[in-house]
């Protein structure tokens, strides 16, 4: 359930959505952090719902002390009115159960909201690639039939290599088998993407094989891949702008450490 | 995944639990689904007072709502709030899950959670969580309670345990700065907490996370006082910290002055013989 803030009242038509899959590495989590950082991008709601597990915070964008005390939930709405995007920013797992539901309470409200596009920020387990996979560039992207009426040509230009589907247990299998989209790791990332397909809505996954680590470089990979294609950054005044990473991720790898050790 | 040296490791995930779900589900399977989910619900039961209240239509009327989560946080509100005899045992929300057992010696209601309320002023509720509560009834148990509750006008506070080593900084915390408490509010939240808020990147879970969530969207003033603490158990030195987050309700809540913390203390059950 999208719950606006305070004083704020969306209009989300002809906007293009940018949201993570919860997924290995949570690359996609840290590539929309990286976005709402640098674009400043406003909070404009939540969504409230059972499907992700609750957690609270303080402000992680916060530049100074005045905006730090600001609560900020699991599942929050950012825009940037200007540049006509709307980020969902998704901070906690989905609960195992409910993952369809959540993709449905997903689908029906981009539907309801009217997105002009939506682009969904994935990864994928890197140990699962085939040896083609493993020769070629990290990245992939998939689209759903509406979408590829509407971004062909920006895709062609691009150059861009689509997900391969892949035979479901190659050797046991008959050859001419139906190969399937597989997507290791990637969370709602299929769910999502069938689901779109099937109501007509116009979405395209982008994603990367990553493995657990520090995937801090696999985010600003993704973003600027992301980039190449929707140009945030290349908008006046943002022309000579890097990614500029949150407060929140300091500390990645734990407090410091006793000065005693000296 | 394998390493340098060829060994073989499973790989586990931060982020996601399995690959794949199974997408062909059967009526049996389905079925099984609907009978855990029903055996996972989150159950209120309210004294005959409150419950024809909430039959009629009307909702609590509450304007404090103090609620404990955690070791230390149950054992203060036991000892200096609800032990005097100016409160009313008013329910109980029973759940269960893996980890919520009843205890041999308890009874099913002193293992779930309790609900008293104020004799003299009957706004004032506390209810103490003795259970714990997992990750997919966190919201269900949020809605279905506050769902008793009259919003308008209504304060909550939680008082919340952790570890220590939950805590991340930048400085090295030497051992004597534990315990310590941090805030978090929500927005409708107004005035000073009594302590510094938490800092990112920390992070606050659990039901504290569940009710700030309930709360910010639905802008009911509310606030967390967390406390870290280094003892695994229930101590006083711990409990004493929440004595600060009273300082503003001292009007509505007098806390019991010569409460016998220590004599409240058990040795806690041990979980595992590894470390005796």
């Amino acid at each position: 359930m999208f719950v606006p803030s305070p004083q704020c009242s969306p209009s989300f038509r002809a906007f293009t959505l940018v949201m993570p899959a919860v997924a290995v590495g949570n690359v996609g989590q840290l590539a929309v952090d990286l976005i709402v950082s640098t674009l400043n991008m406003r909070r404009v709601g939540f969504l409230h719902t059972d499907c992700l597990i609750p957690m609270a915070g303080n402000n992680p964008y916060s530049s100074d002390k005045e905006d730090a005390d600001e609560l900020h939930t699991n599942a929050e709405v950012y825009t940037a009115e200007d540049l006509k995007l709307a980020v969902l920013q998704i901070r906690a797992p989905v609960i195992q159960a409910k993952s369809k539901k959540f993709c449905q309470l997903l689908v029906s409200w981009i539907k309801s909201c009217g997105f002009s596009r939506t682009v969904v920020l994935s990864s994928s387990h890197a140990y699962h690639r085939d040896d083609q996979q493993l020769r070629s560039s990290p990245l992939r992207y998939l689209v759903t039939p509406s979408m590829l009426k509407l971004s062909k040509d920006a895709l062609e230009e691009l150059g861009w290599s689509e997900m391969e589907r892949v035979s479901a247990f190659p050797g046991l299998t008959e050859a001419n088998a139906e190969p399937r989209l597989y997507i290791p790791g990637g969370g709602i990332t299929k769910g999502l993407y069938t689901d779109s397909c099937a109501e007509d809505i116009p979405l395209a996954v982008l994603l990367l094989f990553c493995s657990e680590g520090d995937n801090v470089p696999d985010a600003f990979a993704l973003v600027d891949h992301l980039n190449s294609w929707l140009h945030l950054l290349d908008s006046p005044g943002l022309e000579a702008t890097k990614w500029k990473s949150p407060p929140s991720w300091s500390l990645l790898f734990g407090s410091g450490i006793p000065p005693a050790l000296f | 995944m394998a390493t340098f040296f060829g060994e073989v490791l499973s790989v586990y995930s931060r982020a996601v639990e399995e690959d794949e779900e199974d997408l062909d589900e059967n009526e049996e399977d389905r079925e099984i689904r609907r009978e855990l989910e029903e055996k996972r619900e989150v159950c209120l039961q309210w004294n005959t007072e409150v419950s024809e209240c909430l039959s009629s239509g009307n909702k609590l009327q509450c304007s404090e709502f103090i609620l404990a989560v955690g070791h230390n946080a149950t054992r203060f509100v036991s000892k200096y709030v609800v032990s005097s005899d100016n409160w009313d045992t008013v329910g109980h929300a029973s759940l269960w899950n893996e980890r919520n057992q009843v205890i041999a010696g308890q009874s099913r209601e002193e293992s779930a959670c309790v609900f008293y309320r104020q004799k003299d002023n009957p706004s004032v509720l506390v209810c103490q969580v003795n259970c714990y509560i997992a990750e997919d009834q966190l919201f269900q148990w949020t809605e279905k309670v506050f769902a008793c509750i009259q919003p308008r006008g209504l304060s909550v506070t939680v008082l919340s345990d952790s570890s220590v080593a939950d805590y991340q900084t930048s400085d090295y915390l030497s051992s004597s700065s534990a315990p310590f408490l941090r805030s978090l509010h929500t927005s409708a939240f107004i005035g000073q907490p009594v302590c510094p808020s938490l800092e990112q990147p920390n992070i606050v879970t659990g039901l504290s996370a569940a009710v700030l969530n309930h709360c910010q969207v639905h802008h009911i003033s509310t606030v967390v006082y967390q406390c870290y603490s280094d003892v695994i158990g229930p101590d006083s030195v711990t409990m004493e910290t929440y004595k600060s987050a009273f300082t503003k309700l001292g009007e509505t809540i007098k806390l019991s002055p010569n409460a016998d913390v220590y004599k409240f203390i058990t040795t806690t059950d041990i979980q595992s013989n590894l470390y005796i």
